[in-house]
């Protein structure tokens, strides 16, 4: 009996991966062409999101890395939005490794849309030392932090709880989004502060009505700046790591969207330069696929 | 003299909720009257409509049909209350959805590409 339940499932989950992969219904991934900097924009309740995030870049003393995130972003409601990201990262000369995980969830705060509109950002995140990922800058982080054997940056351990005010707008066809970030080590340490500020824009605004790849809606481009704020010890602008990345999206007829960010670091801490990339894809009303499936297998009865 | 209590209670809150209900109506009767004062400067334009097609079939077939037809709990499009709204309401309701109601914002759709999917929306009828 036990045998034919596990049977069942494990034949359901595959229908799942199967009905959702093969599905030809899509939607327009994410939240502009951002990398740091969240906007106000939420997940369709239903919606999956699957991004990877990526980042590749050679600090001074250090070898080449590339960090990676994997992302699933699911809108349970319209008004939450929650993901789970999977850390990773490989070191040219040293290993792979994975670094951890990040549970996070954003809660829009106001029912309709303002000319600022403000959502409340939790993440709990248990990674270690040798993540790469560099979702987000805080405190005095900083190209050292980039360096380092894999094998001993790894036993230090990162559980940490972040909160983040993201402030969005748009105006014209433009996206402002600006992001305050505190963090903190749930055992020790000082609460960490950051920032993140972006700004995109569609290279159209109004669509055209054929079915194109290269139509220039499909573009977005803008520019984010992000970097640390010290601790509540030591809040400012000193020995602090800063950057400024332009940032293009390019989201294909069928659903898929490319995402690069050349990122220039600006002050003296900062890796000289970094190369982001992303792709992603989102599946249109998953959770419902995914409760018919289970419902039509007599999964669960 | 109890019964009647019961009975006053009774009508009291049939009252209240109907009170509440005609309050809360469809989403586009919550359009403020500033709102649906805005007119679509794509009305009647067959490309903008074409365009607004293309749109529809990317945000809003998923919830609502590809025809248009509803799907579930989330309601049709394809009806005259949606054909004969305002622009303006219409317009109000995709920047703002309904947090409650699970509509999410198209606020992050510049304004012309709202626009042309109500233009879109106008010319849709109940198969």
């Amino acid at each position: 009996m036990k045998t034919d339940s596990k049977r069942c499932s494990r034949q359901a989950s595959w229908l799942v991966f199967a009905g959702v992969f093969l599905s030809p219904s899509y939607a327009l991934a994410g939240e502009g062409p951002f990398f740091v900097t969240y906007t106000h924009q939420m997940e369709e309740p239903g919606n999956l999101e699957i991004t990877t995030k990526n980042v590749t870049g050679k600090p001074t003393g250090g070898e080449r890395f590339l960090g990676s995130a994997l992302e699933f972003e699911y809108g349970l409601k319209a008004w939450w939005t929650t993901e789970v990201y999977l850390d990773g990262q490989t070191t040219a000369h040293d290993s792979t490794v994975f670094t951890g995980y990040r549970w996070e969830n954003r809660f829009r705060v106001l029912p309709r849309e303002h000319w600022i509109n403000p959502v409340l950002y939790v993440e709990f995140e248990d990674i270690n030392g040798a993540d790469k990922s560099l979702l987000e800058v805080v405190d005095n982080d900083g190209e050292a932090d980039l360096t380092g054997l894999n094998s001993e940056n790894r036993i230090e351990k990162k559980r940490e709880i972040e909160a983040k005010l993201i402030l969005g707008s748009y105006f014209k066809g433009w996206t402002f989004a600006e992001n305050f970030i505190a963090e903190k080590n749930v055992r020790h340490a000082p609460f960490e502060f950051g920032y993140a500020v972006g700004i995109s824009r569609p290279l159209a605004l109004a669509a055209r009505p054929d079915r194109c790849n290269f139509c220039p809606e499909n573009f977005q481009a803008g520019v984010e700046l992000y970097g640390g704020l010290g601790t509540h010890e030591n809040f400012g602008l000193f020995d602090t790591s800063h950057y400024v990345a332009p940032t293009l999206g390019w989201t294909l007829a069928n659903g898929p969207r490319f995402t690069v960010s050349p990122t220039f670091g600006i002050t003296e801490t900062s890796a000289r330069f970094l190369l982001r990339f992303a792709v992603s894809y989102e599946l249109d009303q998953f959770g419902r696929s995914a409760r018919r499936l289970f419902r039509n297998n007599g999964v669960g009865q | 003299m109890r019964r009647l209590y019961a009975v006053i209670r009774a009508a009291s809150f049939l009252l209240l909720a109907t009170a509440a209900w005609a309050r809360i109506g469809t989403l586009v009767q919550q359009a403020p009257p500033k709102s649906t004062a805005v007119s679509d400067p794509f009305e009647g334009q067959q490309q903008a409509q074409l365009a607004g097609a293309k749109l529809f079939a990317r945000e809003c077939a998923a919830c609502h049909g590809l025809d248009a037809g509803g799907k579930g709990k989330v309601p049709p499009l394809n009806q005259a209350d949606v054909r004969e709204a305002k622009p303006g309401a219409l317009f109000w309701v995709l920047r703002n959805g309904s947090l409650k109601r699970g509509m999410p914002s198209f606020a992050h759709l510049p304004e012309p590409q709202r626009w042309q999917i109500i233009a879109y929306l106008k010319t849709l009828k109940r198969r």
